[in-house]
């Protein structure tokens, strides 16, 4: 594509999307993955079509959160068809992941910066999500080749904004700060913080310990002036729900509904929903 | 001896390139650069041609900053947050109690490092003299570097693409005056990218003990560890054992112990069995670490007699074991 043509603006790809948003965090595994999984089975239980894109090259996690393992991905005329999964909610749900395209999930990407970078222009270019109400974009920790061409490949798409998580701890939160510095760098809009991992309640004796510390997230969003979407507590079931999801006969979007992390989140998105009224680009 | 204050005056002049690399591009600094199919009508063509090829020039000057160090070893994950970082330090703080060692804490993750908040010293600065950088010295036998150090300010985001990261990995490799050491423990971002394929090469001449890899129970973190081995294999570094974090927690209220992050697929045991790895041990999950690695004080020291310590204890003297070192 020569440089005239990429001015014309946002990707083909993208046209029929409605909104965009990303997860990010400076800090590796804070629950990048795991809130992306989560506001994607909420949005998708709340009627809407969604699209999850999982930018983390050398370490895709989404494939496994989504119980989608060992599934591939295919070329059509309009680019690469994402993988579906299976709901009876009335929303969509499709994945697009590097993992697809590995054929041992013990496989390494090894890459340097530029494949990276070639890797994530096809992602945005090259997937044919069709009609979408949401795209949510899975990050890697830090602030770097990733980063920058997401940022790069989305200039013309009007992202509505980022999602940032973070763990309540200072040794967390230090390098998340990192991230919202790179977010107002290249103009993402922060809808807002999630504290994840905040606190545990112990089931033996109902008594909450904060593994983790605790407020971190709180304390960060309002230093930056940026909203404080709420905290989700440590929870061994929904980790227990990813790991044995395909032992089961209902999908995950339907065994989500049951989870007591819905609750939590259906509330956060909400949130973020209506705060998209204001700053979206609805407006 | 001048203070550095600006991490972005002190780097080596980076080359800039007239548009992005393209696809199936060779690699600027590669020795067929300029030269690829896809390099033909590249805007780029001229800059990357005019880049110095061959061996690089920089390894056997490496080899010599680092002639001083008896082991090198890396802390491996493809995972993020499973503790990479928290074991460094505690390998440090475990290692440099024994005064007649001297010990060396080098923080490759440069988009997020966290080894000063951890070692307690973020707000130190690098001394430049005649011998290169001075290392910033948490104790008499403990230095340290790391990018934090240089920043303008604590919550500076290095927004940097790989082969500005790698110049500075150099830079930490060939300029800083390390001394004599003991042991020099690398701690690494997660991911298999420009970092690791760096580390790596870089230090290729002067050798690398090998890798500790930490991971935690659970199989979504597993699945990257994999990634990293996978990694360690196909570079060739030596896997000195793997370590389990995080497994199992104690409630400080009942004493009941829960599972936080379950290994339904058994864990790393499980998987050191499968691919022919020292299993090195588990270490439990504590609150306490985490609020010592806030305060940068030792949890070895504080709490002696947790769980946890001896865990520690027991994992780091497998690890010696592993580098031919009692």
């Amino acid at each position: 594509m020569s440089a005239e043509t990429e001015l014309l603006g946002m990707p083909e790809s993208l046209k029929d999307i409605k909104h965009i948003i990303l997860v990010l965090s400076g800090k590796g595994g804070v629950g990048k993955s795991s809130v992306t999984t989560q506001t994607a089975l909420t949005l998708c239980l709340k009627g809407y079509k969604v699209g999850v894109l999982d930018i983390d090259l050398t370490g895709p996690s989404l494939p496994r959160m989504f119980g989608l393992e060992n599934k591939q991905v295919y070329q059509a005329s309009k680019g690469w068809i994402p993988v579906s999964v299976p709901t009876t909610s009335g929303g969509e749900l499709k994945l697009m992941s590097l993992g697809f395209l590995l054929d041992d999930r013990g496989n390494s990407v090894v890459w340097r910066g530029p494949k990276k970078s070639a890797m994530i222009k096809q992602f945005i270019k090259d997937v044919d999500w069709g009609d979408l109400d949401y795209l949510i974009i899975d990050t890697p920790p830090g602030t770097s080749d990733e980063h920058i061409s997401i940022a790069e490949e989305l200039r013309w798409a009007a992202p509505d904004g980022a999602i940032i998580v973070t763990t309540p701890q200072g040794v967390a939160t230090a390098d998340v700060r990192k991230e919202i510095n790179f977010c107002k760098k290249v103009n993402f809009n922060i809808l807002g913080v999630i504290e994840n991992m905040s606190g545990f309640i112990c089931p033996h004796c109902a008594e909450c310990t904060d593994i983790f510390s605790r407020g971190g997230g709180f304390k960060l969003a309002s230093e930056y002036n940026v909203p404080y979407l709420g905290n989700i507590p440590i929870d061994p079931t929904f980790v227990e729900l990813i790991e044995k999801q395909t032992g089961f006969k209902e999908s995950l979007v339907d065994l989500y509904k049951d989870s007591g992390l819905y609750v939590i989140f259906s509330k956060i998105l909400d949130n973020v929903l209506n705060g998209e009224v204001k700053s979206g680009t609805d407006q | 001896m001048t203070e550095i204050a600006n991490g972005q005056q002190i780097l080596p002049p980076d080359y800039t390139l007239k548009e992005p690399e393209p696809e199936h591009c060779p690699g600027p600094e590669s020795e067929n650069a300029g030269k690829g199919d896809s390099c033909q009508g590249c805007a780029n063509k001229e800059v990357c041609e005019s880049l110095p090829k061959g061996p690089d020039p920089d390894l056997p000057l490496i080899k010599e900053n680092l002639a001083n160090i008896k082991h090198k070893i890396l802390i491996l994950s493809g995972k993020g947050g499973v503790g990479k970082s928290t074991f460094t330090t505690m390998l440090s703080w475990a290692l440099s109690a024994d005064e007649d060692l001297q010990v060396g804490a080098m923080d490759l993750d440069i988009c997020g490092p966290s080894l000063p908040h951890m070692l307690g010293c973020v707000r130190e600065t690098i001394h430049e003299s005649n011998t290169g950088w001075t290392p910033v010295y948490v104790t008499d036998n403990l230095a340290t570097m790391s990018i934090q150090y240089m920043l303008p300010d604590t919550d500076s985001a290095i927004i940097w693409r790989g082969s500005k990261k790698n110049a500075l990995i150099k830079k930490f490799l060939k300029d800083v005056d390390w001394d004599y050491l003991d042991y020099l423990l690398i701690d690494t971002p997660p991911g298999t990218s420009d970092e690791h394929i760096s580390i790596n090469n870089y230090l290729k001449e002067s050798q690398i003990d090998g890798a500790l890899i930490v991971t935690t129970p659970q199989e979504v973190a597993l699945l990257d560890v994999r990634k990293e081995i996978n990694f360690c294999r196909k570079a060739g570094i030596n896997i000195l054992g793997l370590v389990e974090n995080m497994s199992g927690f104690v409630c400080p209220n009942c004493k009941g112990e829960s599972k936080i992050f379950k290994a339904t697929t058994g864990g790393g045991k499980a998987l050191c069995n499968e691919l022919g790895i020292d299993f090195l041990g588990s270490v439990p999950l504590d609150p306490r670490i985490g609020r010592c690695c806030e305060t940068g004080e030792s949890f070895l020291d504080e709490f002696p007699d947790s769980p946890a310590s001896t865990a520690i204890l027991e994992v780091i003297e497998s690890l010696r074991d592993a580098v031919g070192d009692v």
